[in-house]
């Protein structure tokens, strides 16, 4: 373990990494180490955006907080628990559509209940106030191959609203969607957050969208990732995007990223030419 | 919340009582006569094959003793009917007449045959799909039988031929031994490269969610392989009505392959033709009711058919 002493930290904070790292396929000759040294805390209700270059690792710090992957250094908690399995409290959001051809809108939104064991009158009924809350109550009884890019996202808000979590993980959400969806889906889920109250860590390579969301931002440096800097966006919300605070902001970033993006493509023309 | 207008124009009215997609577009193509032009087509491309090879029969390229053309073998049905006919008649003591009539006789071989192909099949699927299940359920069960499987799947029934004799002589258990011999092993390869290829996020929602490993089975893994699954079947409906002539063969009572070893050993090639003229006409059949059920069963399915006709 990185440390002898009990950690320090806030039991109530939403989710806390210290020392972690992801070695990828660990003790074979394709081990790569994805991730490492991430000391981290998200207070409850937090709006953290994970922003880097390709493969930083910054999906995989998601997964290992959604307790899809162990870490192969250090620990993480949430809320106080240490983090070894997947939890309802943890719902994950793919950049793909994950929702179950096979099922109606609403019996995907309450998958989680009736793996529970919940009844039909119980899960229908949360399906519904959940579809409420990302405004497709309507299509309900649809299927989702009869939705849209952008609605077939929000069913998937959904689905994770209904488990009730603590901390909503997004691993770009909107990078399929057009620019056009992609901003309206932005103003959805900050509307989405501020109801629920629960934390979000949310993963992009947009800079724009960074600064349009994030309370904090966590700039990772490429392969393996590490934190580079953690820039807080203290702009008032709602935001005006097009004011010269923001405008510093995204510049600021953007030269962060820009560092980041170089060495990560002089690294695979180096790894180029060797192999 | 204001909609964006894509989405705005698929939540549209009366999205409460939607019907599946394609049950709807079953009852459009109902109404546009689509399958009439369907079964044009059918037609034309039979009468087609039918119409070369009657050609080459008029302009005496084809001997009608060896390769006799449709009208031929399928213009005395009656006289093609009797040689179905393996009943009781040179039996001691029975009259040449006795017994069932041509057409009875056809009825009782193909559903003979038929019956066989599908008991076949079934016990196939259902032992290969559970044997697929398991292996990927459990590690050690995948280390255990793999190997052995992926060995004897390539093969060929032909050599189980005699195995079949060798355990159940003669009679409808070495046929239908036989289908699910040569079925069974590559349908289980089938099951764990269907169950490999479900998508990962599928199987990480139903994690976050909490479901147990049982759960992720029952819940995500068979359901997405189904569509799959339906596939290998019909393919392998296909290899059932071919290995089954080859197991009935070995003498079984009644059965296409006895009528087809008749038709070689008596030198009847109108008989061969005949047999094999039914045999296709049962494959279709029973291909396009697979078709039908899995359009009901899988109507979530997109439809990329459609979409490479557009190209």
């Amino acid at each position: 373990m990185a440390f002898d002493a009990p950690p320090t930290f806030s039991s109530k904070d939403a989710v806390v990494c210290r020392g972690v790292g992801k070695t990828w396929a660990a003790g074979t000759r394709r081990a790569h180490n994805a991730l490492t040294g991430i000391d981290l805390d998200v207070a409850p209700g937090e709006f953290v955006v994970f922003l880097g270059p390709s493969g930083c690792g910054k999906s995989t710090l998601l997964y290992l907080i959604a307790g899809l992957e162990d870490a192969t250094e250090g620990q993480l908690w949430s809320f106080g628990d240490l983090v070894d399995t997947p939890s309802p409290e943890r719902s994950l959001i793919f950049q793909e559509t994950s929702l179950f051809p096979w099922l109606t809108v609403w019996e995907n939104v309450s998958f989680g209940l009736s793996i529970r064991g919940a009844g039909k009158e119980e899960r229908r009924s949360v399906a519904a106030e959940a579809l409420q809350r990302v405004g497709l109550k309507a299509a309900m009884d649809k299927r989702p191959d009869e939705l849209s890019g952008g609605m077939r996202q929000r069913v998937a808000v959904a689905r994770a609203l209904a488990m009730r979590p603590k901390v909503l993980l997004m691993d770009e959400p909107f990078a399929a969607l057009d620019v056009q969806t992609r901003a309206r889906m932005q103003d959805f889920l900050l509307d989405v957050w501020r109801d629920s109250g629960a934390s979000v860590l949310f993963v992009t390579h947009h800079i724009d969208e960074a600064v349009a969301l994030a309370d904090r931002v966590v700039v990772f440096t490429s392969r393996p990732g590490r934190i580079k800097t953690i820039v807080p966006i203290d702009l008032p919300r709602p935001r005006n995007l097009f004011s010269r605070e923001a405008e510093e902001l995204r510049i600021r970033l953007t030269d962060l990223l820009r560092d980041e993006v170089d060495r990560a493509f002089a690294e695979q023309e180096a790894l180029a030419v060797t192999a | 919340m204001a909609v964006v207008t894509r989405d705005g124009e698929a939540a549209g009215p009366a999205a409460g009582t939607s019907r599946p997609a394609a049950v709807s577009r079953f009852y459009t193509g109902m109404l546009n006569l689509e399958w009439l032009t369907k079964a044009w087509w059918t037609i034309l491309s039979i009468s087609l094959f039918a119409g070369i090879w009657e050609l080459c029969w008029a302009f005496g390229w084809a001997d009608p003793k060896l390769l006799p053309p449709p009208h031929i073998f399928l213009g005395n049905l009656a006289e093609q009917g009797k040689f179905f006919n393996t009943a009781t008649r040179w039996q001691v003591g029975q009259a040449m007449n006795a017994g069932p009539s041509a057409f009875e006789s056809v009825m009782i071989t193909v559903g003979a045959t038929t019956a066989r192909v599908f008991v076949g099949l079934a016990m196939a699927s259902v032992l290969a799909i559970g044997m697929g299940v398991l292996i990927r359920y459990y590690h050690f069960f995948d280390k255990l039988v793999l190997p052995t499987i992926t060995l004897l799947s390539p093969v060929s029934p032909i050599a189980w031929l005699p195995v079949a004799i060798f355990l159940f002589g003669i009679g409808n258990a070495p046929a239908i031994f036989m289908v699910v011999v040569a079925l069974f092993f590559h349908m289980v390869l089938a099951t764990v490269a269907q169950i490999d290829g479900v998508s990962p996020n599928f199987i990480n929602v139903a994690r976050t969610m909490g479901a147990s490993k049982r759960q992720i089975y029952g819940r995500v893994i068979v359901p997405a392989i189904l569509p799959g699954m339906l596939q290998v079947l019909r393919l392998n409906l296909f290899g059932a009505w071919m290995v089954v002539l080859v197991a009935e063969s070995t003498g079984v009572g009644y059965g296409m392959g006895q009528v087809i070893m008749l038709a070689r050993n008596t030198f009847n090639p109108s008989l061969v033709f005949f047999t094999i003229a039914v045999i296709g006409v049962l494959g279709f059949a029973f291909d396009w009711l697979l078709r039908q059920a899995q359009r009901r069963i899988l109507y979530w399915l997109p439809d990329t058919k459609e979409k490479l006709r557009g190209l």
